[in-house]
């Protein structure tokens, strides 16, 4: 199972600050079992939301937000409601966020930090890869990791070493930038790119003790 | 506290409104130091500044550190460059601390190029930072404080350089570059040198675009010395953001003199770009030995 925590409220207000009309779309597998998604998250995530005068256009579950066919399929019945927002907020991992935004061609932004990965990894199929960093950053990369994406895992622009939008590592290989200045000039949100992020915190990468004690960590073990 | 009166040269050269020119020298595989020190010899009194690469085309060699102190030693101004590729945070802002004790006051602030491009692709590639992180890093320090918040009991101040690509090869990249460069001013970058130029047109096309964000940060042009026909059909087919254009390539073709025709199409690009940039930084790439030639002809030396 895919292990998710919540960002920091704060840090998901600060983050939809320029953003009015929020859609809220949670993955019902994954973080529903680690209590990160599902109904109850949504209904949260909502009232706090609607606290700072957002207007929540919709919500909506789907299992697995991983699979593309399956949101391109669900999301059928929700159409009109997406068009009348301005950003979705994401209660999934870093492959649903970049699922998300692929079909959806809307910002989303995470609202979720992705942990770890552990055991099965969902209904995961796609082309996408989330490095579980714990500093999901997918709102400013237009839904392309740059962690996975770029092999220097930059997290400001990409370097002079690609050549015709091929990377310098691999020259079979996309300049994950260049699909992240593409995807970004296709939202409409290319500004985003000026956005200056900070270095990862590593620390956030590391499973705390408290949930290594938990059934959460090892589904296998008898762990209260 | 002697270090703290050492003044950049090259700040010195810009902010009086000099051509400035830079050159580079790149340390040897070994434990030795007669090679920089010959070069050194060659342009002391010649140029502002001396950039030292950090461990170029990720190749294992003498570090950049040493080199600049040897240079500074000799009484030149070192830039000491300095990538992300082989350091975390920890190791870059110590290295950062070591080279303003050292007299050292230039830093040129770069990504680096990926480790599978060298002779060590077994490497594990660090990027912790990137470059535009590493220049706020720098800023941090100059503020008395490193990354985890703590004070330092003295702070570092440097003349702080980044590098910029004028060729890149699509839209978007070109775009990105533009992007990326607005981004490292913002962070603190006080001067560019660029990725090798050959063709003066795009090079003023760059500079129109630049001129446009009205930064005023000084811009050098990066100039490699052409030592064959063969070099530049090899820089055209591996080496991102070069292109030699046919002309050239002709031109060093046709000569019998090879190094008489590289100084002439040096001299000839320099003059080109000199009314529309702040300086040039010469790579001559083991030719430092034409590098005084080179400056007296275009009365720079």
């Amino acid at each position: 199972m895919i292990l998710t925590e919540q960002k920091p409220l704060s840090e998901v207000i600060e983050n939809l600050k320029d953003e009015k009309k929020i859609f809220i779309l949670s993955c019902g597998g994954c973080p529903e079992g680690a209590d990160t998604g599902g109904a109850v998250a949504i209904n949260n995530m909502k009232k706090e939301l609607e606290k700072e005068g957002k207007i929540i256009t919709g919500t909506m579950i789907i299992d697995f937000l991983c699979q593309k066919s399956l949101i391109r399929s669900r999301i059928r019945t929700k159409l009109k409601s997406l068009e009348d927002s301005n950003a979705v907020l994401v209660l999934s991992c870093g492959l649903g966020v970049q699922a998300s935004t692929e079909v959806l061609n809307k910002i989303c932004y995470p609202a979720l930090n992705t942990k770890t990965f552990g055991g099965i990894t969902g209904m995961w199929q796609g082309s996408e890869r989330c490095d579980a960093c714990g500093n999901c950053v997918l709102e400013y990369t237009g839904g392309i990791c740059p962690y996975t994406a770029c092999p220097k895992k930059l997290l400001n622009g990409g370097c002079a070493g690609q050549s015709n939008g091929k990377c310098e590592t691999d020259p079979e290989r996309d300049c994950g930038w260049e699909l992240i200045y593409k995807r970004l000039k296709k939202l409409g949100q290319l500004d985003r790119m000026y956005k200056f992020i900070p270095p990862r915190d590593y620390q956030k990468m590391l499973p705390s003790a408290e949930l290594r004690k938990t059934k959460l960590w090892a589904l296998d073990e008898e762990v209260v | 506290m002697i270090t703290k009166t050492i003044e950049s040269n090259l700040k010195k050269g810009l902010d009086e409104g000099k051509f400035v020119v830079t050159c580079e020298i790149g340390p040897p595989k070994g434990a030795e130091d007669e090679e920089v020190r010959n070069t050194a010899e060659i342009l002391k009194g010649l140029v502002d500044g001396v950039n030292v690469t950090d461990l170029q085309s990720s190749v294992m060699r003498l570090g950049s550190l040493a080199t600049c102190h040897i240079l500074k030693d000799m009484g030149l101004d070192p830039i000491f460059q300095v990538t992300c590729r082989d350091r975390n945070r920890l190791a870059l802002q110590s290295d950062l601390l070591s080279a303003y004790v050292l007299g050292i006051r230039n830093i040129l602030a770069l990504t680096g190029d990926f480790t599978n491009i060298g002779d060590h692709p077994q490497a594990e590639p660090v990027f912790d930072l990137d470059s535009v992180q590493l220049l706020w890093t720098i800023k941090k320090l100059e503020q008395g404080y490193d990354l985890a918040g703590k004070e330092l009991t003295v702070k570092p101040s440097f003349f702080k350089g980044a590098v910029v690509n004028p060729g890149a090869d699509t839209e978007s990249a070109f775009e990105m570059q533009l992007i990326k460069m607005k981004k490292k001013i913002d962070q603190g970058a006080q001067f560019f040198q660029t990725q090798a130029i050959f063709d003066a047109d795009l090079f003023e096309k760059f500079i129109e675009r630049v001129s446009k964000m009205n930064t005023g940060v000084p811009i050098l042009a990066g100039i490699i010395l052409l030592k064959s026909d063969k070099m530049a059909k090899y820089m055209n087919k591996f080496v991102p953001g070069v292109f030699v254009p046919e002309s050239i390539i002709k031109k060093m073709e046709e000569t019998e003199d090879k190094a008489s025709m590289c100084l002439e199409i040096a001299a000839e690009l320099i003059n080109k770009v000199k009314p529309i940039c702040s300086g040039v930084h010469i790579q001559a790439l083991g030719w430092e030995r034409h590098v005084p030639t080179l400056l007296k002809n275009l009365n720079l030396a």
